[in-house]
């Protein structure tokens, strides 16, 4: 089985340095791509290679790249951000892909930036991954020392600067169009959309946001071709994904595995199942922004389109394994409360909803719920759906909350009737 | 007044972005750095640097969790109380350091050597219950044997 993205990396060891990156294929396909490639040839392998964005939202890369204004008359300068402020709760795929091969990552700039005819690129970092930060500045060194940043890379004409932008730590600055408000050293609160970042970004001008992963993913579909990278996938949609496992399996972790292993393939081989005496309930499987399915559901792929029709989404592809000794009620709180602090405070209904949706759940746990508790909280997950929101932050607080209600509500009536937790 | 290091380090910085606000984060993560906290004279000071009023600086400062506006001891633990870490039973890491340290949350130990926050995810979860003390992260805290070894990395701090 291939696993492209994680073959440089090897656990507890330091990432390859730039000569040793290119003794194992580095920088061929940045060579290859900004040498006798156009951008619209790269941005047509990257299309046919049905690479869909690996931070939450799934959108067709290329697709986005091709948004952006080309050619003589576009506007300039256009940025390339590297989204790797992995904030959401569970996540831990971009930290592997970060401090493991950061010469990967710098590579998939390079061929991306290019793609869309940019010469100045971020990496957009939350400020906890101080191992990914030393890492990638000690990368980015290397590749401006060695020409591969800087003016004319290759001899080919192109110009890149990549710099390193550590941020703060907040939640909201993974939303595409706060990250861009962030950078420019605005209060990070999300942007109207349209216009789009593609054309009206950053500074006013044309830019491309895209997950470490999937620019990860870049210099492997340029190497080896677009047909290559489909075969990798189990469904149409091509290439490995990074699964993770956290939760309490026997062992917990991150593979690079083909997009479309199943859920109980994940949980059951990879992270050798549940812990000793514990059944699984529930997953919540692709972060907390995502809903909760059951031990019903084991047998669906983990890609966009499976999931999407098993009514929850494939997120960042990371899980949280939920055993039967463990609350459903308390988990959603937890969740919960997360999305109340972070909520950026910038639209009514998120701000006020999720510290609302967090005390009814609070009540519930602790044993002083009431039965119309529970009509309240539907009710919340309808006024903050899509489309009453002004960004995504509060739909996706609404995701775990409304499957717990769908999947385990008795679990709910039972805190209230009991006037206790009947996990603790 | 910043230092000559201080605005040494954020000059350095300068030629990254097009204004001088965007390189508002980095200066503040600079001054804190170095002053430990923004202090709202170290807030006036950036502003006037960066050429912003204070009150955009501070709009931007008090958004994010890291920056601090108020004063933290030597050493800032960071604890995950996020879902990961809760599954793994991370609310007894939490109890257990409130109480070895005898503060709440936001707050500091008299000796002024330890501020506890509880943090949002810190991306990993196959590692729960985790915890940061500055910049090193801590991971694995069992809680059934974490005392001890709470206390262990703890006097890694002094």
């Amino acid at each position: 089985m291939e696993r492209p993205l994680t073959h440089n990396i090897v656990p507890g060891k330091p990432p390859l340095s730039l000569a040793e990156y290119e003794k194992s294929g580095g920088y061929q396909a940045a060579r290859k791509a900004l040498t006798s490639m156009s951008p619209k040839e790269i941005t047509e392998m990257v299309k046919a290679s049905n690479l869909r964005g690996r931070g939450g939202a799934g959108f067709p890369t290329a697709q986005k790249w091709s948004f952006v204004p080309m050619g003589a008359d576009a506007p300039q300068p256009k940025y390339l951000v590297v989204n790797a402020d992995e904030m959401e709760p569970g996540a831990f795929k971009d930290r592997l892909l970060l401090e493991g091969d950061p010469h990967q990552l710098i590579e998939g700039v390079m061929i991306s930036a290019f793609a869309i005819e940019s010469e100045i690129a971020y990496i957009f970092l939350r400020k906890t991954y101080t191992l990914a930060a030393r890492r990638i500045l000690t990368a980015i060194a290397e590749a401006y020392e060695k020409g591969y940043l800087g003016k004319n890379i290759f001899g080919s004409g192109v110009n890149l600067s990549l710099h390193l932008h550590e941020s703060a730590g907040r939640y909201i600055c993974g939303e595409e169009t706060a990250l861009l408000n962030a950078l420019e050293g605005k209060r990070a609160v999300p942007r109207n959309k349209p216009p789009f970042p593609p054309v009206v970004g950053l500074w006013g001008k044309p830019t491309v946001t895209n997950n470490v992963e999937t620019i990860c993913n870049i210099p492997h579909i340029i190497a080896n071709g677009a047909a290559w990278f489909r075969a990798l996938s189990r469904v149409p949609d091509g290439g490995t994904k990074i699964y993770g496992v956290s939760g309490k399996v026997q062992r917990p972790g991150a593979w690079e595995l083909p997009l479309g292993t199943t859920i109980r393939e994940i949980i059951e081989e990879h992270a050798g199942g549940m812990k000793e005496g514990l059944q699984l309930r529930a997953v919540l499987p692709g972060g907390a922004s995502t809903d909760l399915l059951t031990a019903d559901h084991l047998d669906v792929k983990m890609d966009f389109n499976s999931m999407q029709a098993a009514d929850s989404r494939l997120g960042t592809g990371t899980m949280v394994a939920i055993d039967d000794r463990t609350c459903i009620v308390g988990l959603v709180l937890n969740i919960m409360r997360f999305f109340a602090q972070e909520s950026c405070g910038w639209c009514t209904p998120c701000r006020e909803g999720l510290p609302w949706a967090a005390k009814l759940l609070a009540a519930i746990e602790e044993g002083h719920g009431l039965p119309e508790d529970i009509e309240r909280l539907e009710l919340l997950t309808r006024l903050l759906s899509p489309g009453h929101t002004f960004c995504a932050l509060a739909p996706g607080a609404m995701e775990p909350l409304q499957s717990a209600l769908k999947y385990f509500e008795d679990d709910f009536h039972r805190h209230i009737k009991e006037r206790r937790c009947p996990w603790k | 007044m910043l230092t000559f290091e201080e605005k040494k380090e954020i000059e350095a910085l300068l030629p990254n972005y097009p204004t001088r606000q965007a390189a508002g984060i980095d200066a503040l993560v600079i001054l804190q750095r170095h002053r430990g906290w923004i202090s709202d004279e170290t807030l006036g000071q950036a502003a006037e640097f960066l050429r912003m009023t204070p009150a955009e600086l501070d709009s931007v400062a008090t958004f994010y969790n890291l920056i601090f506006r108020k004063p933290v001891g030597r050493h800032v633990i960071l604890v995950c109380d996020s879902v990961s870490c809760w599954v793994m039973g991370g609310d007894t890491i939490l109890d257990y350091l409130k109480s070895h340290l005898g503060i709440g949350f936001g707050e500091t130990t008299p000796d002024g050597r330890f501020t506890l926050l509880p943090h949002v995810c810190l991306g990993a979860c196959d590692k729960a219950p985790v915890m940061m003390i500055d910049d090193d992260l801590h991971v694995e805290l069992d809680p059934e044997t974490s005392p001890d070894r709470i206390d262990q990395l703890l006097s890694l701090y002094p």
